[in-house]
């Protein structure tokens, strides 16, 4: 199923059938520059050169995203605060039978604190992202960026990079005390691009029906905002006019999309909101967004593809709850943990919903998910971790 | 009148000036160094190209809808280069961006975004009160993610830091240890940091805090912290993370 243009148009509009972006009025194409440097041997290009699938992104312009021999650039508030972000991720690589690298060779971008603070500076934040390029190149193994904040600042720094030569001068310098290339990838390449990529070959391996769950989509500002030319836009999604990022791989696995009228808004994250002025992130999180999407399209589960966006969106609710009793909540996850869920995931062992705060189980429950059940498995192996019979749970016991 | 008088702003042309000056203390001379400061990165020309005054990027900024805050303000005193405002809004406004980058929905391509980055670099390095009390309870959180390697750890979760995110932040406090454990990933068993990070990438990362500057920044910062830590150290949010 596609959404029609006509939900972004209107109905009475009679817009053109076919949409095109104009040429005019697109950015240059960042390839010609990184090619144009990389043949002068000022940067090392890692290239795309494994299987992979060419998406649609915006201006009519496509992007390579590789299938598998991937390095997985994570992410600090996904591992730290919502591990079963990531963990899905790894889960349905693996379920797919695609190996991948979860290297313990990679920083943060460090932008979540640039943003909140701007302690650092343009050449301390390149080096640290080409710090991790070279890293993944020094593997073999392509970059895939969990972090919707990573990628769009590491879209950021390309663009400077590409731009200043006194920037791309200082990083070289710092890089070679290091003892490593200047290295960019050919793509940058976000983690739910490579769902989206993927999401026909997760749909067959799907185990639960969602055809009767609705859900509404809040797209994360830094990647389709930062840098806007290099996002998803698929012409079959929403006429090509909004990303379709998140909403395709919904739709792929027969959920039924459902739209809002603040879509474009933030979710109030904030960066140093999130953490020291969370009155404002709070109030937007709730009356802009979780709001306006239950007053207007009453999902049972809103999706979303960044760190801050699933913490905000998810945290958030609880106050707003406790001062209205009637503040009705959506529960919040990444469409990594819906695709999981969809593909058999335990809700705790592998997505690890009990670190989430919106109240997921009536959800659970329209999956046919048997929660109680679940959460009694969970316990059973944490308790063997407890009686010191495992030191770990391994990927062989997320799968009872 | 030469057409450079009209090009090159004075202190009468200053919308600020003309409201009244709001920070008489602090000389016009000051105010354009710091302004010459934002100016002179080398990013300020890809952020600024003109303004249309058309009023997308406020409609478009989350922080417009709460605070008095405006991103059409921001790209129209940098452009007509209003030193008093642009000192004023590093003072006052600065901070209130949400750098969520909406306001790149210029028609005219400006990043409003971008320039109060900038701006608030500045703000930093130059010790403006507006940075200290934005930063202030912060400082040492700041060193102690950008020396480990990852922006937040498992541990910052504890009920007395988010009160308002629910009880599931005290569950997983209590649990801390034995959750990460029950984590299928290897490199996701750590409660200090996100994930496990080599020693040797620690290295490499200091070297390039320390070649570019960031690592003297950010020591500045966490001795100034630690003087405000000593004033108020039962309320200090950055020792509940660090003890």
């Amino acid at each position: 199923m596609t959404i029609p243009v006509e939900k972004v148009a209107g109905p009475r509009r009679q817009n053109k059938a076919e949409f095109r972006w104009s040429d005019e009025h697109a950015p240059a194409d960042f390839h010609e520059r990184l090619f144009e440097l990389e043949q002068k041997g000022e940067l090392v290009v890692q290239r795309v050169d494994t299987e992979h699938i060419e998406v649609p992104v915006k201006y009519g312009r496509t992007k390579k995203v590789p299938i598998g021999h991937t390095w997985h650039h994570k992410s600090c508030g996904q591992c730290g605060h919502i591990p079963g972000y990531s963990t899905s991720i790894f889960w349905v690589n693996r379920k797919l039978g695609i190996e991948y690298e979860d290297p313990t060779d990679q920083t943060s971008c460090t932008a979540w604190n640039y943003y909140a603070s701007a302690t650092s500076n343009a050449a301390a934040q390149a080096a640290v992202a080409v710090r991790n390029f070279a890293a993944a190149y020094e593997t073999g193994r392509f970059p895939i960026i969990h972090c919707g904040t990573s990628f769009g600042h590491y879209k950021e720094v390309r663009q400077e990079l590409l731009a200043h030569d006194h920037l791309r001068d200082e990083v070289r310098r710092v890089m070679e005390s290091l003892g490593k290339p200047l290295v960019l990838p050919e793509e940058m390449v976000h983690y739910s691009e490579w769902f989206y990529a993927m999401r026909h070959e997760i749909a067959k391996h799907q185990v639960r029906d969602f055809s009767n769950i609705a859900v509404t989509v809040h797209p994360a500002c830094h990647y389709y905002k930062l840098v806007e030319g290099d996002a998803i836009y698929d012409p079959e999604v929403y006429g090509g006019q909004r990303t379709a990022i998140v909403s395709e791989v919904a739709q792929a696995l027969g959920a039924e999309v459902r739209d809002y009228s603040t879509w474009f808004d933030c979710c109030g994250f904030g960066f140093r909101h999130i953490l020291v002025t969370r009155d404002f992130t709070r109030s937007f999180a709730t009356q802009r967004k979780i709001k306006r999407m239950k007053e207007e399209a009453d999902p049972d589960v809103t999706l979303t593809h960044d760190t801050g966006c699933v913490t905000t969106l998810d945290k958030s609710q609880f106050a707003a709850k406790a001062q209205d009793p009637n503040f009705a909540t959506i529960p919040v996850m990444s469409e990594a943990q819906f695709a999981a869920l969809a593909m058999g995931a335990h809700p705790y062992l592998v997505c690890q919903l009990h670190w989430h705060a919106a109240d997921y189980k009536p959800l659970l429950e329209k999956m046919g998910i048997d929660h109680e059940k679940a959460w009694a498995q969970f316990e059973e192996a944490t308790a063997r971790l407890e009686r010191g019979e495992q030191q770990y749970l391994t990927w062989e016991d997320a799968d009872v | 009148m030469s057409a450079s008088a009209h090009l090159t702003p004075t202190r009468a042309d200053s919308a600020a000036y003309k409201l009244g000056t709001t920070y008489p203390d602090v000389p016009l001379e000051e105010k354009q160094r710091l302004f010459d400061e934002v100016k002179t990165d080398e990013r300020f020309h890809d952020y600024l190209y003109g303004c249309y005054e058309c009023g997308i990027c406020v409609a478009a900024c989350p922080s417009a809808r709460y605070y008095d805050f405006s991103p059409r303000r921001i790209a129209q005193a940098a452009a007509r280069e209003d030193v008093e405002l642009v000192y004023q809004q590093m003072q006052e406004d600065i901070w209130d961006c949400s750098q969520c980058f909406s306001c790149l929905r210029c028609p005219r391509g400006n990043n409003p975004g971008g320039i109060i980055t900038l701006m608030r670099e500045v703000a930093v390095n130059n010790g403006l009160e507006s940075a200290k009390q934005a930063l202030r309870g912060y400082t040492r959180i700041i060193y102690k993610i950008m020396s480990t390697g990852t922006q937040v750890s498992p541990d910052m979760l504890q009920a007395d830091a988010f009160p308002d995110w629910g009880p599931s932040v005290a569950l997983v406090s209590e649990k801390l240890d034995l959750w990460r454990r029950a984590l299928p990933p290897e490199t996701h068993h750590t409660t200090t940091t996100g994930w496990q990070i080599s020693t040797k990438t620690l290295v490499e990362l200091y070297l390039i805090w320390h070649k570019t500057g960031a690592l003297a920044m950010i020591a500045e910062l966490a001795r100034a912290c630690t003087a405000c830590w000593r004033r108020s150290w039962r309320t200090c949010w950055t020792k509940r993370v660090t003890s």
